[in-house]
């Protein structure tokens, strides 16, 4: 039978099926956070059930982390304590963690790729639902709640039904200044928010083929906004160049064995998904969103629809303070956002300060950018970035999940707008009464020098 | 894991669609390390106003409304993760939850937790909704044995869905980490054959 890139890995991983239940699935790798495993190990540690594999778990503190003064104790006594928890459990349990200020730290989908833990053909887990960014490598990477954390704790296992199969091919060429997250903003305007619930995505198409990791990142991590447990990109040449000489990455001949293997994992031709939906790069342009889910996007030069008739998009217009058939073009705007597990890799650095540099930032606004990992952050600062943004005003900060979800100090103002890089724009996301347009790091760079909304597309070389 | 096997509740009413983790618990409450005590910040920034009074309008605040019931629009509990959503519910006092349609992640969350998603058609929501507009004090049946809901004291019923294995867990207060366990033997042969 003809199968899948994602049958292949699903069923290699397993062990057991339950009649007419669900299927024991392994787990070749767990990422756990300060945030959602406390609970996991009280639950074990009630049972008096012990970590079965410590040694296929890694550790990161990002999502409650300060991204100032990270040298410095925490000031919030909650957020300490949560952050000392997680040390103490790695500890006792034997746990790899790469704590607040490690060399390897950040934003745990950032630095399982960047360490080469995150490889083709693996199961991946975390408590965190942007698990499904380590499917650009052609993995099975999902989000889970405490209590499947807790489970992998103790089997190394999940029971999980099989989820459907869908794929998104996108084929041609993406214009000029069409970055990655436009790519998959605009995916999940046209399906919508729950198109994919119950389904894997593949994403299929020259658009995929050419883009980089760190691009094939940025789309696979917002997959669970249109409800698919995760997404996956066939591995190739590029995913193996990715991946080899990184410092938890098979090297030698193992390296050669593991890639034979890897080319073995893309979908078979003619292979049937159960829900198939194409798109041409042509139509795609810079998106913005301006409404409270993901799937409220429109091109950055078009009008919010005027079409909202239902009682939730009004009060999603009405929260942000937008009317229907308006134009964000010209929209002042207050502060940005370059970060988070979707877009805080240095290629979206390096794109922000393509446009940057020798320019000033407006000066309404406050533009943070925040590297998603330690050696990000040391990338931009050897690679020069770091002075172009100093110079154009813009604040460097640590590492961190920051003003993605708000819950360290980076929090948006209530009633202000934040172009923001992050994956969602729900109300209150960034902060209590904030409201946040999504965007690419283009998009967010050219809003904090401008000091509004612009027509990216007439500011390109 | 606690047991469930069949309910008679009034409900409470919230129409939203979409209703994201984010908006069942903010963020920032996630701060704590036990499951305990996250009822008290369920839907948090819907059920006070801006200027930090109780927001009137909202459903959990309608004195009309009770119940262990939520019905709620379609795609409830999309976006984050966080089980503490989940939690919060339960600690409130949910006890099910009605919609059209609920996210992967949640749905799971919330069996895990003895919290029951009861998924229903488009149509029957509407029916639904409307009763208890009319009646706040409705009440609703939820049989999971038979796999049925229904109004009392109305013809509306309809079958719900429920994969087979989640329901005897519910029924007998069964979890996954009991089952696992008991597989440790099989899960320690198949690693065994993946050195091979």
């Amino acid at each position: 039978m003809k199968k899948t890139l994602f049958d292949k890995v699903w069923d290699a991983h397993v062990v057991d099926s339950i009649e007419n239940g669900p299927q024991v699935l392994y787990i070749d790798k767990h990422l756990i956070h300060e945030v959602t495993s406390p609970q996991a190990f009280r639950e074990l540690e009630d049972r008096g059930v012990p970590i079965l594999r410590p040694e296929q778990i890694v550790a990161t503190a990002d999502h409650n982390t300060p991204t100032t003064n990270q040298h410095l104790p925490i000031k919030d006594a909650l957020s300490r304590n949560q952050l000392n928890e997680l040390s103490a459990n790695c500890l006792k349990n034997g746990i790899t963690l790469y704590e607040l200020g490690h060399k390897n730290n950040g934003i745990v989908h950032v630095i399982a790729p960047e360490l080469g833990i995150t490889q083709p053909g693996m199961t991946i887990v975390c408590g965190d639902s942007h698990t499904s960014t380590h499917g650009a490598f052609g993995a099975i990477a999902f989000g889970i709640g405490t209590s499947q954390v807790a489970q992998v704790f103790a089997s190394q296992c999940l029971l999980l039904a099989k989820p459907k199969s869908l794929r998104v091919t996108v084929n041609g060429t993406l214009k000029n200044g069409v970055l990655p997250k436009d790519v998959i903003l605009y995916i999940i305007a046209k399906l919508g928010t729950n198109a994919g619930t119950g389904y894997f995505c593949e994403y299929a198409g020259d658009v995929f083929e050419d883009m980089s990791m760190e691009g094939r990142m940025t789309v696979c991590n917002m997959s669970i906004e249109m409800g698919a447990r995760g997404g996956m990109i066939a591995p190739d040449d590029t995913t193996f160049a990715y991946v080899k000489g990184r410092e938890f990455a098979p090297t030698g001949d193992e390296f050669d064995k593991k890639v034979a293997f890897w080319k073995t994992l893309p979908s078979d031709e003619g292979a049937t998904f159960d829900r198939e939906y194409h798109f041409e790069a042509a139509d795609i342009e810079p998106m913005i969103t301006y409404g409270t889910n993901p799937g409220m996007g429109i091109k950055i030069t078009g009008n919010i629809p005027t079409n909202l008739t239902d009682d939730s998009a009004k009060k999603s217009l009405a929260y942000m303070g937008f009317e229907q058939g308006e134009s964000l073009i010209n929209k002042p705007i207050n502060f940005v956002f370059i970060g988070s597990c979707t877009n805080s890799r240095i290629e979206d650095f390096r794109t922000a300060a393509g446009f940057i540099k020798g320019k000033q930032k407006a000066e309404n606004v406050t533009a943070w950018l925040v590297p998603g990992s330690k050696k990000v952050e040391s990338q931009i600062i050897d690679e020069g970035l770091k002075d172009i943004f100093d110079e154009a005003g813009f604040e460097l900060r640590q590492p961190g999940c920051s003003a993605c979800l708000a819950m360290n100090d980076d929090k948006i103002p209530q009633g202000e707008y934040c172009v923001s890089t992050s994956n969602r724009n729900f109300e209150g996301r960034q902060g209590q009464g904030s409201r946040t347009i999504l965007a690419s790091p283009l998009v967010a760079a050219a809003t904090a020098i401008e000091g509004k909304i612009i027509d990216i597309t007439k500011h390109l070389n | 894991m606690k047991k469930f096997t069949s309910l008679v509740s009034s409900a409470v009413l919230l129409v939203n669609e979409n209703i994201d983790t984010d908006q069942i618990i903010p963020a920032r409450f996630l701060k704590a390390t036990d499951r305990e005590g996250f009822g008290i910040n369920l839907f948090r920034d819907w059920k006070f106003q801006k200027n930090g009074e109780l927001n009137k309008e909202f459903a959990l605040n309608n004195p009309n409304y009770s119940g262990s019931i939520l019905v709620s629009g379609n795609n409830f509990g999309c976006g984050s993760s966080r089980e503490h959503a989940a939690w919060a519910l339960s600690d409130y006092g949910f006890q099910v939850i009605v919609s059209s349609f609920f996210a992967d992640i949640f749905k799971g969350n919330a069996l895990n937790n003895g919290l029951l998603p009861v998924q229903v058609s488009e149509v029957f929501l509407k029916a639904l909704f409307q009763k208890i507009k009319d009646n706040p004090k409705t009440e609703i049946e939820i049989n999971l044995t038979e796999q049925v809901i229904s109004v009392k004291g109305t013809e509306l019923s309809e079958d719900f869905e429920i994969d087979p294995y989640k329901k005897t867990c519910l029924i007998n207060g069964y979890d996954d980490i009991d089952f696992l366990v008991a597989s440790i033997n099989k899960i320690e042969a198949f690693e065994a054959l993946q050195q091979h």
